[in-house]
């Protein structure tokens, strides 16, 4: 199979992600578009681990699975916090750092 | 340059099962990131958190695979879905869940995929996965084992820490006082 395929899947998955990143005001919509950004992540590492024949990109993709299952916690924990405060996780609403 | 046509190149089987995954993936990516129902972009989720297990498996990353599966769709799309469950989010569609920003966040994702396809195509043009064409080993679930707890004991470790503070911290973040 060519290295590339599984890099411009990657590479889409990517690319959603940043669109839902940007465009969506929904907290939780937020941290979903992320996961997808994670997860072209780790299809690039593992598949460039098959094609440097190493085991190291398998290792480091299950470390950034570790990472993410942390982040998603503490920023479900984050947006929970803010529905709380602001009874909304709408992101747009969330300005008061903004000048 | 290898010959694209060689026969251990063509990987019917592969690249048949490679072409379904992603076709699934990009259409539940997509759903994932315009829907207007959070519940369904939860579930196109995974989906998506399953294509990438199939694809881990096609990588012969077995174990990766086994993990994703478990760690992603078991654990995290539950905390998603408890996330939309405590948020009280409406459960049919809900007009208000992307913001102004559709075009400009269009604009870039399309420019940074053609940036990404030229460079890839670019970088590596016609390149072949040949580590997967080599007799079977037994697994790599033995090499990862090997891997972690030797060369990256310490990162590992660093993980575990890592976990226990993310998990105390959102503890602390998330409780009522």
């Amino acid at each position: 199979m060519l290295l590339n395929e599984f890099l411009f899947l990657g590479a889409f998955l990517l690319c959603t992600g940043v669109y839902g990143v940007l465009a969506r005001q929904n907290g939780v919509l937020v941290l979903m578009s992320v996961e997808l950004i994670l997860n072209a992540v780790n299809i690039n590492l593992i598949a460039f681990g098959a094609f440097r024949d190493t085991i190291a990109g398998q290792v480091f993709a299950l470390f950034v699975i570790a990472i993410a299952a942390a982040e998603v916690g503490v920023g479900l924990a984050i947006v929970l916090l803010i529905y709380r405060n602001r009874r909304s996780i709408d992101l747009t609403e969330v300005d008061l750092m903004k000048g | 340059m290898p010959n694209v046509f060689a026969a251990a190149h063509i990987d019917v089987a592969q690249n048949v099962a490679f072409g379904l995954l992603a076709a699934v993936m990009a259409v539940a990516a997509i759903r994932l990131v315009t829907t207007q129902n959070i519940v369904r972009a939860a579930l196109a989720l995974v989906v998506v958190l399953a294509g990438v297990a199939g694809i881990y498996v096609l990588l012969a990353a077995e174990f990766a695979a086994v993990v994703q599966v478990i760690v992603y769709i078991g654990a995290i799309v539950v905390l998603f879905l408890f996330g939309i469950m405590l948020t009280r989010a409406p459960l049919g569609r809900t007009a208000n869940l992307d913001n102004n920003q559709r075009p400009l966040a269009l604009f870039v994702a399309l420019l940074l995929m053609g940036l990404l396809v030229y460079v890839l195509v670019d970088a590596f043009h016609s390149r072949h996965l040949d580590a997967l064409h080599r007799p079977l080993r037994v697994g790599t679930t033995a090499l990862v084992g090997d891997a972690i707890f030797r060369t990256y004991l310490v990162p590992f470790e660093a993980v575990s820490v890592l976990l226990l503070a993310a998990l105390v911290g959102a503890v602390v973040i998330a409780r009522r006082d």
